[in-house]
């Protein structure tokens, strides 16, 4: 496959994992936690380069998996204790951030990881990275780890749909038909990790947010479905991530820059334009009223 | 006959403050009973923590004589209207049907006969021609008989129904208490958080007084009088009786 090929796959696999992800996290109202995700697993990240000195797909996905459970644990624990549930994402992330921020600028600066890179990706160096599988040949290592995540998020929310539902929606009736309402909890902070690192590489910590948080927000303004909500965020995040591509291409500059800003131009044509929720569609006709 | 409900000794808190303590209760099958008291008197924090929603501090619940996992199926839950987000991406069917996904077991989808099951549910409760409607396009009456459609298809022995007449108009009232007493004469056992003093005695066959502790348990013509709603509520209430009032 060309260059421009396997990037665009890349950011197209980005698109749909994060857009899947996304629409659940949007749901359950914990933007600011995929937030606090995306940045501690930093930590994870070099954590594992600390102790297996490579920079290797598995052990980056343990550490961000490892990392992003303590965040939701320590933020969970800090809020139990008293501290505002904001505060509390606030002070856990930016402080797991900032030791992953500090061991890579003393320890392992020179070799592989560097801040600019983990805060805004480089989608550009990930044809080259390549690894051979069999049948399938030679593809970019950040290709076959986000397929792998994809296939994981696909089992994960196919397998267990209603209960993603359910314990989304109203998680008291599910604690008491015997959905394990906490487990689930975890389990879906784990999908958000490993999510986020096998973006990480290619759109970075910060923008991975908004391919987390802008399409799935876009996609519920058009629909009253769960599984097409989920379907379309999915969508809008490949959309907003190949556009965003040749946007930086076009205009030479930032590629995670281009492909979140092309996730907020989405938003801001289905804020304007969608049939439900949309500005003018508002304005054609007068609101329904619930008490 | 062996209670459908037995609580003993029950206390649990929320937030440091003990909000019950040492709550004891039977409850007869085939009952419909009403716990009412104060506002902070514990109410539904004591269903939570019946349905083990809420860590307790103390005390014992047994359902059919058994522990509450044992029996998760028989039970049926109605939360409070305000505790789910109607803006949730689903419609009305689809909400009912979330009360089957308990019987439909793990990694499975809803089959058509659930559907039908969900959608007889709903015509039981006049919601027929609202079944594809997005729940935020709903009134508070409307959304709350979904509520009461989904505990239907529960097909549960014994029902907990929190505030379920709260903010609702008198249609949804008359249906909803309609539905109650359908499964009051089909044999279940009904408990109901209610905060209306005034239609206590129309309604329910047996009430709970209950602030903090049970101030009072029984059939209401025998224990819902004033002096014991005096006890339950202190000063904070003025009130000259159900119908005089």
């Amino acid at each position: 496959m060309s260059y421009a090929g396997w990037i665009i796959l890349t950011a197209s696999l980005v698109g749909v994992s994060c857009g899947l992800i996304g629409a659940l996290l949007v749901l359950r109202r914990m933007a600011m936690m995929a937030d606090a995700i995306s940045h501690s697993v930093l930590l994870g990240i070099v954590t594992a380069y600390l102790i297996t000195r490579e920079l290797s797909g598995i052990h980056m996905l343990i550490g961000a998996i490892a990392a992003g459970l303590l965040t939701a644990i320590f933020i969970q624990w800090l809020h139990s204790l008293g501290v505002q549930q904001e505060a509390s994402i606030g002070v856990v992330f930016t402080s797991l951030f900032a030791i992953g921020v500090v061991l890579i600028a003393t320890k392992v600066g020179n070799a592989h990881l560097d801040v600019q890179h983990t805060l805004m990706g480089e989608i550009t160096f990930i044809p080259w990275e390549r690894m051979s599988l069999p049948w399938i040949g030679e593809v970019p290592e950040a290709v076959f780890i986000l397929s792998i995540v994809l296939i994981i998020v696909l089992i994960a929310i196919i397998g267990f749909f209603k209960e993603w539902k359910l314990t989304s929606f109203d998680p008291a009736l599910a604690a008491s038909i015997g959905i394990p309402v906490v487990l689930m909890h975890y389990v879906f902070m784990a999908l958000v990790s490993v999510t986020t690192v096998a973006a990480f590489d290619a759109v970075g910590a910060i923008m991975v947010v908004a391919m987390l948080i802008t399409p799935a927000s876009a996609a519920y303004l058009w629909t009253d479905r769960l599984a097409m909500m989920m379907a379309l965020s999915g969508v809008f995040g490949i959309v907003s991530a190949v556009s965003g591509y040749f946007i930086a291409v076009w205009l030479d500059t930032s590629i995670s820059g281009s492909m979140a800003f092309s996730t907020g131009l989405v938003f801001l044509i289905c804020f304007i334009a969608s049939p439900k929720h949309g500005i003018v569609a508002r304005f054609m006709r007068p609101t329904l009223t619930s008490t | 006959m062996l209670p459908v409900l037995s609580v003993e000794g029950l206390s649990a808190s929320y937030r440091k403050n003990k909000v019950l303590d040492n709550v004891v209760f039977d409850v007869e099958p085939g009952t419909m009973t009403s716990i009412v008291g104060p506002n902070g008197a514990g109410k539904s924090t004591l269903l939570k923590v019946i349905l083990e929603l809420h860590p307790r501090l103390a005390g014992k619940v047994a359902f059919f004589g058994s522990p509450y996992p044992k029996v998760k199926s028989r039970i049926g839950y109605v939360p409070q209207r305000g505790s789910v987000d109607w803006d949730f991406p689903t419609n009305a069917l689809d909400v009912v049907m979330m009360g089957l996904y308990g019987k439909i077991g793990w990694l499975k989808w809803p089959k058509r006969s659930h559907r039908e099951k969900a959608m007889e549910a709903l015509a039981e409760m006049g919601m027929a021609d609202y079944a594809s409607r997005q729940i935020s396009q709903l009134s508070g009456g409307q959304q709350q008989r979904v509520f009461l459609a989904r505990a239907l298809v529960m097909d549960a022995d014994l029902y907990f129904l929190d505030e379920p007449l709260a903010g609702v108009d008198a249609a949804t009232e008359r249906a909803i208490m309609a539905t109650l007493n359908l499964l009051k004469s089909r044999g279940r056992t009904v408990l109901v958080v209610h905060h209306d003093l005034q239609t206590v005695e129309d309604y329910f066959d047996h009430v709970l007084l209950l602030n903090r502790s049970v101030i009072a348990h029984g059939p209401t013509e025998e224990i819902f009088n004033e002096s014991n709603i005096y006890r339950t509520y202190g000063g904070t209430l003025r009130w000259r009786g159900a119908r005089s009032g």
